[in-house]
């Protein structure tokens, strides 16, 4: 602890800084997806389903499961359809995962913990994040297949769907915080006050409960899970536009979902439960505490997240769509109109 | 020799005509070019949604179905030139493998078949005994039917729900008959031999765990509104045209046609004994299949419970002479298996095995429907029209 | 009260679900026995066979091999002619192809073949799944008592 005290104080300079945090981002993604994957897909699910997931490997319950299963891609095969397009094959999974690294970038997990606070984070955190659709693109043409470019028309109509939703939640957090910044975000839900009370601080579920609920629909959907995993539909498709992949380049598109989802959750922890503060603690405390409290709330809605995929079936393109465009617009736009009523009115 | 590729460089086939103006009718493989227009998938015979090695050959319009074409046979074992060399014994072994799911529930139409061309009939607790196995066959199978539909939908829990409470029956079965999936219990005049000790109450036990898991895939599966919005008025067989199709058992029903072979057929086991009753649902969509397999379920749990209650004491076995050949003659029987409506017409000439047997399976009728229905519906309703009509490649191939 | 809506209603049945401990027994560390009718394995009571070859002219798919010869025996009482008495040879099953219908087993007239419900004996590969009449009689020790018949058997009458 006295380290980690001593290390913030310490004058470093901008390159061995961008250094440590480019490494930190790195290890964070794959750390993040083998959390989130081990707890939610292989433990939690197994419990909905009434069994016990992996239990052997690494002697407590299967902690190793995924590590090992990591391993074992790499040791494979490079496998390529014959009539794929190489290059643009190799490069697919690198987009996903690239987009998933760069939302990481704004995400601030302490008052200095942030690798870049830019003035308009959760608008750079938005357009980087549809990045992947030109990746889930680029697999589906690139595999030669027929199911994979079924896969990936249906992901690229949804994904494209479903980011006006999830902007829209997020501008009326926008327009309570004053600001684009994710650590002013943050900041304003730490200091703010409800009806006049001090010291809790007004994380923005309580107002932005709509908001809430759409960002997490949409994300379900940019997320590609059920209900909305169309493109990636297990029993008709096999795996949508994945399908020819194997080895670490499927291993890639692994860590893309499952990173993202952890990108994802962060994103939701922060704009709406007030991401890495407790109200009251500042200064060298809430550098230390951040992460873990970040940590907590993220998984407790990747919890929400993974319970609504493990429990219902999925919606078939059309009803996708009609729910996108027809149901979760309007209700956004709504949710606009009443944030600025609101903010203008009190 | 290079291969000729133009029209001009091809020799004329038979009748003058250029062998490659059919080439489009060729078998479809899978990745092949894309026709300008329509695009040809192969669903099969190696997919998570066809239930085994069915092979559908789908014209599409973009995610719009033209055409749809069921190939069958992959699984074909030539049921009916085996029995021609089988004693009865040893064709009813093989008969348990044709529907899997329901194994006890295809001994029964051959074997009162046979018995009825011997002239004898089977002690009332022999039928009590087998009316209960059946049922219990019949739950088994829709348990995996409710389950593995939310599968083929996008739920991945209601799969493991039915097979979880699916092992309480395939225990039963193994308690009693020694085999969970093929019990072959069943003998010309009777059973093999008789339930042991504690296996009614046992079996009371189990149906209270049926009558959960049917109230679970309620709530979990049919009360979902993306299970409705995605199975209502999908795939909606009118009356008329399944029945001239030869539609049967619950798929029939959930269009309206209140027809039970238990009931309306010739009397067999002791349905005339028990008090149950048909449900049937109006529409006919994939939502009533599931609803209709749904109280199909509950009410077979009731009526294995009456059976329990009313179960009779005395032997298993009828007197029956040690080798059986059974005398020349030639019976039809049919009975409402879990699938539909199952038949066997055997003939025999007196000799220890039967002559010939045609075995008339429901999911091979069921499944001639599949053209007619599949035109013009999506390829995601494709796969939930495929769960809703429940076929097993073993009753379709045999 | 309103009815909530399915949506709500499916979340709690797998939250539910989740609470509550697994089903699942954790093969081989914990195992469940099978009942004891279960046809696992086929045992073979040398002494009761007199190699009259019933159970390999009935079984579907053949998969029993008997060989068997004769031999003399001194008579039982003096003056008598020598009795022949049947001698097995070779008794194989052939689990690779065996259906585990129970015909050999109920067809014998002797009561040599037995059910046991033992199931762990797999090979790794299918010739040696041949199993001989050494082995058929070691799996005599794990074939259970008859048990003990349900209420209203006739338990005087055998088939």
């Amino acid at each position: 602890m006295v380290s980690a005290i001593a290390l913030l104080a310490l004058d470093v300079g901008w390159g061995t800084t961008l250094a440590l945090k480019t490494i930190i981002v790195l290890m964070v993604i794959p750390a993040g997806a083998i959390i989130l994957g081990y707890v939610f897909l292989l433990k939690m699910m197994s419990h909905m389903q009434s069994r016990l997931g992996p239990m052997d490997p690494g002697g407590f319950h299967g902690w190793f499961q995924l590590v090992g299963d990591g391993i074992k891609f790499l040791q494979k095969e490079d496998v390529m359809p014959a009539e794929s397009d190489r290059r643009v094959f190799a490069a697919a999974p690198l987009v996903v995962v690239l987009s998933t690294f760069l939302i990481f970038a704004v995400i601030p997990m302490g008052p200095d913990l942030v690798v870049k606070d830019l003035d308009v984070g959760v608008f750079y955190a938005l357009a980087v994040s549809s990045l992947s659709v030109v990746g889930v693109l680029m697999a589906g043409w690139a595999s030669a297949n027929k199911f994979a470019l079924l896969g990936a028309l249906r992901a690229a109509a949804q994904l494209i769907a479903y980011e006006l939703p999830l902007l829209l939640a997020v501008v009326g957090v926008v327009v309570q915080a004053g600001t684009m910044s994710l650590q002013g975000i943050v900041y304003a839900q730490r200091d703010g006050e409800i009806f006049g009370l001090t010291g809790l601080g007004e994380p923005f579920i309580l107002t932005q409960f709509i908001g809430f609920a759409l960002f997490l629909v949409a994300s379900q959907a940019e997320l590609t899970q059920t209900p909305f995993d169309m493109p990636v539909a297990e029993s008709e498709l096999v795996s949508g536009y994945m399908v020819e992949y194997t080895g670490f380049r499927f291993l890639f598109f692994f860590i893309g979902e499952f990173g993202t989802a952890f990108a994802f959750a962060a994103l939701a922890a922060t704009l709406f439960l007030g991401g890495w503060s407790v109200p009251g603690v500042t200064g060298d405390w809430a550098n230390i505490l951040g992460p873990f409290v970040l940590f907590a709330k993220l998984m407790f809605v990747a919890f929400l997240m993974f319970w609504v995929r493990f429990t219902y079936p999925r919606l078939r393109e059309d009803q996708l769509q009609a729910l996108a465009w027809k149901v979760l617009i309007p209700l956004g736009l709504i949710n606009i109109l009443l944030t600025g009523i609101f903010k203008v009115a009190f | 020799m290079t291969r000729p590729t133009t029209a001009s460089e091809r020799p004329a086939g038979p009748a003058g005509l250029d062998p490659g103006a059919f080439r489009h009718l060729a078998d479809a493989q899978v990745n092949v070019e894309l026709d300008t227009g329509d695009m040809i998938l192969n669903l099969g015979p190696q997919h998570p949604a066809t239930h085994g090695t069915l092979r559908l050959v789908v014209r599409l319009d973009g995610e719009r179905v033209i055409s749809a074409d069921p190939v069958i046979g992959y699984m074909h074992r030539g049921y009916e030139k085996l029995t021609e060399f089988r004693t009865y014994p040893q064709v009813t072994t093989l008969i348990n493998r044709i529907d899997w799911l329901s194994s006890f529930a295809n001994e029964v139409p051959f074997l009162d078949g046979a018995e009825q061309l011997m002239g004898i009939e089977a002690p009332p607790r022999a039928k009590y005994i087998r009316t209960v196995l059946t049922e219990l066959s019949r739950i088994a199978t829709f348990l995996l039917f409710l389950g593995e539909m939310g599968l083929q939908v996008g739920a991945l829990t209601p799969a493991f729900y039915g097979f979880r409470d699916r092992e309480h029956i395939l225990n039963l079965i193994e308690a009693a008959t020694g085999g969970r999936f093929h019990p072959n219990f069943n003998r010309i005049g009777g059973l093999k031999e008789d339930l042991p000790w504690g296996w009614m109450a046992e079996c009371r036990d189990a149906m209270k765990i049926v009558f959960d898991a049917c109230h679970t895939f309620e709530n979990l599966v049919l009360g979902n509104e993306i299970f409705e919005a995605r199975t209502k008025n999908i795939g909606i067989i009118p009356a008329e045209v399944g029945a001239s199709y030869g539609v049967s058992g619950s798929n029939l029903r959930a269009s309206g046609v209140d027809w039970d072979l238990r009931r309306d057929g010739r009397p067999y086991l002791v349905y005339p004994d028990l008090d149950f009753q048909v449900h049937t649902h109006p529409d006919g969509d994939s939502y009533s299949r599931y609803v209709v397999r749904l109280e199909e379920t509950r009410e077979a749990a009731r009526m294995v419970l009456q059976c329990l209650d009313a179960m009779p004491s005395g032997p298993i076995m009828a007197k029956v002479p040690r080798i059986i050949k059974v005398p020349e003659g030639e019976v039809w029987v049919e009975t409402e298996n879990p699938l539909g409506q199952m038949g066997y017409y055997v003939v025999s000439k007196g000799a220890t095995g039967p002559f010939r047997v045609k075995i008339r399976s429901a999911s091979f009728s069921n499944v001639s429907i599949l053209p007619w229905l599949l035109q013009g519906v999506y390829v995601p309703d494709v796969i939930t029209i495929l769960a809703s009509l429940y076929f097993i490649l073993g009753d379709i191939d045999r | 009260m309103p009815k909530l809506p399915g949506l709500i209603g499916g979340l709690g049945v797998t939250l539910k679900t989740m609470l509550r401990p697994a089903v699942t027994v954790q093969y081989p560390h914990e195992k469940e026995a099978p009942a004891p009718r279960a046809r696992g394995v086929i045992a073979l009571k040398e002494e009761n066979c007199t190699v009259c070859m019933l159970c390999a002219r009935q079984c579907p798919d053949w998969c029993i091999y008997i060989e068997g010869h004769k031999e003399q025996r001194p008579p039982r009482r003096e003056g008598g002619r020598p009795r022949s008495v049947s001698v097995l040879d070779r008794f194989d099953i052939d689990y690779a192809l065996c259906m585990y219908c129970g015909i050999c087993v109920e067809v014998c007239p002797f009561d040599a073949l037995f059910w046991s419900p033992e199931f762990e004996y797999s090979e790794s590969r299918i010739a040696e799944m041949l199993h001989d009449k050494k082995r058929l009689g070691e799996w005599m020790e794990s074939v259970p008592e008859p048990e003990p018949l349900e209420v209203g058997a006739d338990s005087g009458k055998k088939k």
